[in-house]
């Protein structure tokens, strides 16, 4: 084999939640109330073109998370075959030639040259030495060019007018595929279904859709046939492209808005369901629990509690083979400790929401039957509280995405070798103070993390408005 | 709507109050005045001298205790002076029967030295409630109990202060504290193996603190032998056998004098609750005061009104002269009123504010550097345009300190022993040396500044050597009139023969993986990983980085747990026996819990080590230090990095500063012109008025729709609501 | 009403203990005592003598929740454990490692804090809920939309750039206020405006969201209409009615965070040089100072539950409706 494929902790969770995900959407979708919301999420066009965004963002997190390690050229024949330490993923595969064509340090977007001056030795007309100080020109960014730098605007113009040819001609394509398939479920002239979808009246928000992948693949397109060739948001101190700093990010942060939930839902769930439904005693043990934990500074308790796992870490080294996979561990602890610090919050509101329910004549009569506790909470408590767990679950999302950014700053937060975003805004602030100004690490990261965070809050939004039975009538 | 109206009228008014320089961080009364403005990072943890070892301490410890020796400020290479003392003490050796040697005899017969401090009269201490007298000369403040200090939170609430002059006493009090049960001063570990007699002090002292835990300790009720009184104004220190580098720790704060009056004032019961210690108001007789002291905001030295005559130095260096570092002969010192030191934490305000003029000088940090300074065709360092227009100063020199990744000579693999084998090991250990480029190291992470390193000793050393003769051999080649790093064919080769080719074992097969051990901080920033790694991965060597938290690398390195680890020395002294000492065998961290972290031990270098400790700087001296680097060289324990070079701006008006990596006493030579730093300050701090008049007319546009769309609205639900 | 708030009260002793032995599990876990002695002690030339001198003075030589060497109520008294938290419940808060006094210091440093915080928290009340109801007004309309959309935006930005930028521009390139630094009295204002109008900013968005709900769904209800039914004109609707009955809601989210203001901010009062109780936690951590980080953590606590209490309280003014006894 070429390649000795790796699960780390985090990937199987990520693709338990992809899977778990699917599950218990086709699950809510037996159930009426639920269904009718999530139609109501369908047709709403600013859900939708977050909703499209955001399944951007998932695939180029769910590619980072398939991981290998390469094999090792072997000399001879008869050497075992062995595996190098470092971890790569699927899509560093893909972007190969963004993570390797490393230039020796700063280099603007689309440059060709570096951003600072370097002495070099050239050699004169009699053969003496001396050194001069030039912008170096680039090893990897627009050397295709050879020494027609000045064709570069020619060049950078023709490729991103190809690759914007390229997507409408896409998205002219994808369109018509979808009217096709609308036209054949609805029995409708493909004609008429394409009407009805640019017109939007089709009960699913196709126009949404439709447009966000447009405008996708118009500025993605451009990207990514110039990324082949240039740093299209230029390399870090060290030379490594931003771009692909930006695609690895994406992972971590998904990863600490979704795996977090993991820990979050089982026990805000089971407590706050036990207080609620059984009162007393139970009731009092769980809500001693959630007020004092609640009451610890919430970056305290943090910054403690990833001290303390980084003791751990560090106390057994023998538990990893790799640094990826030591730094997975950390990204998972703090997931975990994100987690723990969070789901109080949740549980007090399903605390109160089953206080309300268990008053409720058909469960006071079902327990008036005799029917078992476990059965009442299975069948009739838990998918009643489902909407708001939705909510939660959504609207927490982004919350982790910048409280992920704050905490890498502070440095409490990713492992340090960890590409993400609050390790790219801590690399690239100093940066703002130079002069020139380094301001494209900061910029693409900004620019990146709003999209997630902003897909994410109103996606939230529609979510929480289609589920919530309050505002449900309303829109 | 009325918050923004209300947010639009407060800058208004912002505006109305504007003259010039909006951004002066400091009071209106201040401008004008003779007052030097700095920036601290750390908060200092102690003032104490007994305790104060860190840097960040000692900016401001040296302005105010004076030991016995000074190191002159203009003269290259450093060269004790006298301080307090009349003289640089001559040291007396002493045979086995207390008769005393000639100074060139042989280490071997000398069994103790003695050195004979005398310091001047008339010397007396800043002004301080501790030596206020009534009348009849009796202490004023030595016996109060809670109720006197009602009232009193800081020391300035204590209405009298007197002062007292300085005697021999003092000094034997301060050297008596350095082992002090309470005070865990870091160097009486140190102190007690070369000062006679006081490790047996501290332990009397710790018997008699255990016996009354709360009480004030009276040093003066317990004599130490090695320390001795000669007159009011002269003491003596007997050390066993030979310790030349003793004078260099006389110049240092440890030696400085502390009064009794002030340790028992301190002492009494309810100062310490009040945070009235040693530790946060110092006393002492040199040029500056502690007169606040806030160290999580700001610290003021104010000039000691009480200072002894002391002048401007009227010889230095060849240019001093030139670049006009003599203009102040012979004026009494200190020249600057005042200075006030800011809590800087980030870097950029820091920085900024330096641009802005309200710093008068400042480190730079690696990321302005650009800004500051660009390196000339010739390589050296010059000022930016920018920079030089406004006329900034820069300052440059290397400092007596080197950065290393060392080898853990005890791991099977990098050390050899039982392992690889040490041939093997040591080939591996060069290999790496050539490989990992410390010349781009220092050009991407350090902005050029620093040198890269060729043994442990720093330039500025004895032992150091410039040019081919002080090149590392085994890294370095010397082409066209310079050391040139070998090329990593030749890195690879070395790896071949240790057995690794390709970085594959040859026998087995296995890649070769190494591991790092480092704090987040240091080498542990990501950037610098992939830096790290790119460079292993150029001899095909798999590198694992482990970075952790201080104390978790400090654990780490104590159980010689790491296998290669990053690591820094300042040096205390410029003397190399402080750099050779780090790898010396008796030093060693598992076998003798030292500072040699690398646990190496070569006999021949421990032999000359010994040899090389107590000698003068003589040409046989020079010789042993060769020998020593080039084994060092051979055996590359170390992959020697670089030694950083400070690189310090001032404003024009700031003058007299020459940098000095040893002595932190400078202050009182700097002198600053005050009209010149108001003009500037004046010219530079123009603010930009247009964004706000764009964000006032921005609202303006905001509101009007705004309005017509509340009138429209209000008539439409008016008439929907009549409708109805 | 007394009663009730005396359980509250007796309910809090419980509360903080837990909180206690949170932090002490955690952070003696990270560092064992022997780890907090070479920090303090420095780096340089530190012997393990020195090291034991130094818990044996400060008392972490003893084992840190049970002492089975001693008998009696020793096994639970003579421990680090009771040593250290014990004295705590009486505001005695001991000393940092560097032999500061911490109440002192907190008594110093809650005014810069307070000075960030109480124009931040009433600033930003104030121009959250008029813009809300300013939306809630033209709930419905193209302005609604977009100031939603604005305030999403605006929420979906991570506070480090707003400080970042905020100060990037302000200070750097319009020089209009001092980059950082803090004074005490009045000379104070021009460093506090530029973190409180960041402050300000950056918590619009959430917050104006939130509030806008609330109104709206007030404004749903049947009084609201009958208030408009009699004539009253809408800005009178919404202030009279509207602002006064959404109160609970938000008093609940707004009372509670009060006594938290003590606390300060960690990043604002970092960047902008503020010595407050913030960077003071912040110094701590990095310090590992464990007795700052313990009376910080119980400080917060307490705050926390007398903002509970607070809520509480505040209801019965608000809505005379709501008694507490029982």
């Amino acid at each position: 084999m070429k390649f000795l494929p790796v699960l780390l902790w985090s990937d199987a969770l990520i693709w338990f939640l992809a899977i778990a995900g699917t599950i218990l959407g086709a699950l809510s979708w037996r159930n009426a109330p639920l269904r009718a919301a999530w139609r109501r999420v369908g047709s709403s066009r600013t859900g939708m073109a977050s909703a499209t965004l955001l399944s951007v963002f998932l695939l180029v997190g769910l590619l980072d998370s398939l991981h290998y390690r390469p094999r090792l050229e072997s000399g001879g024949q008869d050497q075992p075959v062995a595996y190098a330490v470092e971890v790569l993923s699927l899509l560093d595969a893909i972007a190969a030639p963004l993570r390797t064509r490393n230039e020796k340090t700063y280099s603007a977007p689309l440059a060709t040259r570096a951003y600072a001056k370097e002495s070099i030795e050239v050699v004169d007309a009699d053969g003496r030495v001396h050194a001069e100080r030039v912008f170096p020109r680039l090893k990897f960014g627009g050397a295709h060019l050879g020494n027609d730098e000045g064709k570069r605007a020619e060049d950078v113009l023709r490729r991103v007018l190809s690759a914007g040819g390229l997507a409408f001609g896409l998205l002219g394509l994808v369109s018509f595929g979808v009217s096709i398939w609308l036209a054949r479920g609805q029995k409708v002239s493909p004609g008429q279904s394409w009407r009805l979808i640019w017109k939007g009246e089709t009960e699913f928000a196709w126009n949404a859709v439709l447009i966000t992948l447009g405008a996708l693949l118009l500025v993605l397109l451009p990207v990514l046939a110039l990324c082949v060739d240039y740093h299209v948001f230029g390399t870090d101190k060290v030379g490594q492209d931003v771009f692909y700093q930006i695609l690895k990010s994406v992972r971590t942060a998904l990863v600490i808005g979704l795996v977090t939930t993991l820990v979050t839902l089982p026990l805000a769930i089971g407590l706050g369901v036990l207080a609620g439904y059984f009162r007393g005693w139970v009731d009092d043990v769980i809500q001693y629990l959630y007020t004092t934990l609640s009451s610890i500074p919430g970056v305290l308790l943090i910054a403690a509690a990833v001290l303390m796992m980084q003791v751990i870490i560090d106390t057994h080294p023998q538990w990893f083979s790799t640094a990826a996979e030591r730094a997975d561990l950390r990204l998972l602890a703090l997931c975990f400790i994100l987690g723990l610090t969070s789901w109080t919050g949740l549980c007090r509101l399903l605390r109160g929401e089953t206080l309300k329910l268990r008053e409720l004549e058909y469960i006071q009569a079902a327990q008036a039957f005799g029917v078992a506790d476990l059965r009442i909470l299975l069948r009739h408590i838990l998918p009643n509280l489902m909407h708001i767990v939705i909510i939660a679950l959504v609207m927490d999302f982004s919350n982790l995405v910048l409280a992920e950014a704050v905490l890498s700053y502070v440095g409490i937060g990713v492992d340090p070798t960890m590409i993400s975003f609050g390790t790219m805004i801590n690399n690239a602030r100093m940066e703002l103070a130079r002069e020139p100004m380094v301001w494209w690490s900061l910029a693409a990261a900004f620019a990146f993390m709003f999209a997630l965070v902003l897909a994410a809050n109103l996606f939230a939004d529609v979510v929480r408005d289609a589920f919530d039975p309050r505002t449900a009538g309303a829109s | 709507m009325r918050a923004v109206r209300s947010f639009f009228l407060m800058l208004l008014l912002t505006l109305a109050a504007c003259g010039s320089e909006q951004n002066d961080p400091y009071p209106t009364s201040e401008r004008g005045q003779s007052i030097f403005y700095s920036a601290f990072t750390e908060r200092p943890k102690h003032l104490d001298p007994a305790q104060s070892y860190t840097e960040d301490e000692s900016i401001f410890t040296a302005q105010i205790y004076e030991p016995p020796l000074q190191y002159h400020y203009l003269k290259r290479p450093y060269t004790l002076v006298a301080g307090t003392a009349e003289r640089v003490p001559e040291p007396l050796f002493l045979d086995a029967r207390g008769n005393p040697l000639p100074p060139e005899a042989p280490s071997s017969l000398v069994v103790s030295s003695v050195y004979e401090v005398r310091i001047k009269p008339g010397i007396l201490y800043q002004p301080h409630p501790a030596f206020a007298t009534d009348g009849n000369g009796r202490l004023l403040y030595a016996e109060l109990d809670a109720k006197a200090l009602r009232g009193i939170d800081a020391l300035a609430d204590f209405p009298v202060t007197g002062t007292r002059e300085l005697t021999a006493d003092d000094y034997i009090y301060q050297i008596k504290r350095l082992a002090h049960p309470r005070l865990h001063s870091p160097i009486f570990g140190m102190m007690a193996a070369h000062i006679v007699g006081l490790k047996e002090f501290g332990e009397t002292l710790a018997l008699a603190s255990r016996e009354q835990p709360d009480a004030w300790l009276d040093l003066d009720r317990f004599p130490l032998e090695g320390v001795t009184r000669v007159d009011r104004y002269t003491y003596r220190v007997r050390l066993t056998g030979r310790y030349p580098q003793f004078l260099y720790w006389l110049a240092m704060p440890f030696f400085a004098p502390v009064p009794r009056e002030a340790d028992r004032f301190y002492s009494q019961p309810g100062m310490a609750e009040k945070n009235l210690t040693l530790d946060w108001y110092p006393v002492g007789t040199g040029p500056y005061m502690l007169t606040e002291n806030n160290p999580n905001s700001r610290m003021v030295l104010s000039r000691n009104p009480n200072f002894r005559r002391e002048t401007y130095p009227c010889e230095g260096d060849d240019g001093d002269s030139e670049s006009g570092l003599l203009k102040d002969c012979g004026k009494p010192l200190p020249l600057i009123e005042t200075a006030v030191f800011t809590r800087e934490k980030e870097s950029i305000p820091y920085w900024n504010k330096f641009l802005q003029g309200y710093y008068d000088a400042s480190g730079i940090s690696s990321d302005s550097f650009d800004q500051a300074v660009r390196l000339s065709v010739g390589g050296d360092v010059q000022l930016s345009d920018d920079m030089r227009e406004r006329g900034i100063r820069l300052l440059t020199s290397v400092r007596a300190s080197t950065f290393y990744m060392g080898f853990n000579m005890l791991d099977p693999v990098v050390g050899g022993k039982s392992g690889v084998g040490e041939e093997r090991a040591r080939k591996l250990r060069q290999a790496l040396s050539i490989a990992i480029d410390q010349e781009e190291f220092i050009s991407i992470f350090m902005n050029g500044r620093g040198i890269a390193a060729m043994s442990p000793l720093p330039p500025g050393l004895f032992g150091y050597e410039e040019g081919e003769a002080g090149i590392n051999p085994v890294v370095y080649a010397w082409k066209n009139g310079r050391a040139q790093r070998k090329s990593v064919d030749e890195a690879k080769k070395l790896l071949a023969e240790a057995g690794w080719p390709n970085g594959r074992d040859a026998k087995t097969g296995e890649p070769l993986v190494l591991n790092l051990d480092t704090t987040s901080g240091g080498m542990g920033d990501k950037s610098r990983l992939d830096w790290l790694i790119r460079q292993f991965g150029k001899l095909d060597i798999q590198l694992v980085v482990r970075a952790t938290d201080f104390n978790r690398f400090q654990e780490k390195l104590r159980k010689g747990a790491v296998q290669i680890y990053f690591l820094g020395w300042n040096a205390d002294y410029p003397d190399p026996e402080n750099f050779f000492f780090l790898l010396s065998g008796s030093e060693g961290q598992i076998a003798h819990g030292g500072e040699n972290k690398s646990n190496y031990a070569n006999a021949e270098y421990d032999r000359l080590f010994v040899e090389m400790k107590d000698m003068g700087n003589t040409p046989e001296r020079l010789k042993i230090v060769r020998r020593m680097k080039h084994i060092l060289q051979h055996d590359a324990p170390w992959i020697f990095g670089f030694h950083p070079k400070s690189y310090t701006l001032g404003h024009a008006w700031l003058h007299n500063r020459k940098p000095n990596d040893v002595a932190n006493n400078i202050l009182k030579y700097q002198r600053i012109d005050v009209a010149e730093r108001v003009l500037r300050r004046h010219e530079w701090n123009a603010p930009v008025l247009w964004p706000l008049v764009f964000l006032g007319v921005g609202l303006v546009f905001l509101i009007v729709p705004a309005v017509i769309a509340y009138r429209r609205r209000e008539r439409s639900i008016a008439r929907s609501t009549s409708e109805h | 009403m007394f009663a009730y708030l005396l359980r509250r009260l007796l309910y809090a002793i419980p509360i903080l203990l837990g909180v206690n032995l949170i932090t002490f599990a955690l952070f003696f876990v990270v560092n064992t005592p022997d780890d907090m002695a070479r920090m303090q002690l420095g780096v340089k030339r530190v012997t393990p003598e020195a090291i034991e001198k130094w818990k044996t003075e400060r008392g972490y030589d003893k084992p840190l929740f049970l002492n089975p060497a001693v008998s009696g109520v020793g096994v639970v008294t003579d421990t680090i454990f009771f040593a250290k938290s014990a004295r705590m419940f009486v505001g005695d808060f001991g000393r940092a490692e560097d032999g500061r006094d911490i109440t002192r210091e907190i008594g110093l440093r809650m005014g810069p804090s307070l000075a960030i915080a109480l124009p931040t928290f009433i600033l930003g009340l104030f121009v959250t809920v008029s813009f809300a109801l300013l939306l809630a007004f033209f709930r419905a309309t193209y302005l609604d939309f977009w100031g939603v959309v604005l305030c999403v935006a605006m929420m979906s930005i991570s506070g480090l750039f707003y400080i970042i930028g905020g100060q990037y521009l302000v200070s750097k390139l319009w020089r209009l206020v001092p980059i950082s630094g803090y004074a005490v009295g009045l000379d104070a204002w021009k460093f506090l405006i530029l973190p409180v109008v960041i402050g300000v900013i950056s918590g619009v968005g959430a917050s104006t969201r939130w509030y806008r709900t609330i109104f709206l769904e007030e404004i749903g209800k049947d009084y609201v209409r009958t208030a408009r039914a009699k004539g009253l004109s809408e800005p009178t609707v919404l202030f009279r009615h509207v602002l006064r009955n959404a109160m609970i809601p938000i008093l609940t989210g707004v009372v509670v965070v009060i006594p938290l203001l003590f606390m300060g901010s960690l990043l604002t009062e970092s960047f902008f040089g503020i010595p407050g109780l913030g960077s003071y936690t912040i110094d701590a951590i990095q310090a590992q100072d464990f007795a700052v980080v313990r009376a910080m953590v119980f400080i917060g606590s307490g705050l926390y539950i007398a903002g509970l209490i607070l809520t509480d309280i505040s209801y019965t003014f608000v809505d005379p409706r709501i008694r507490f006894d029982r």
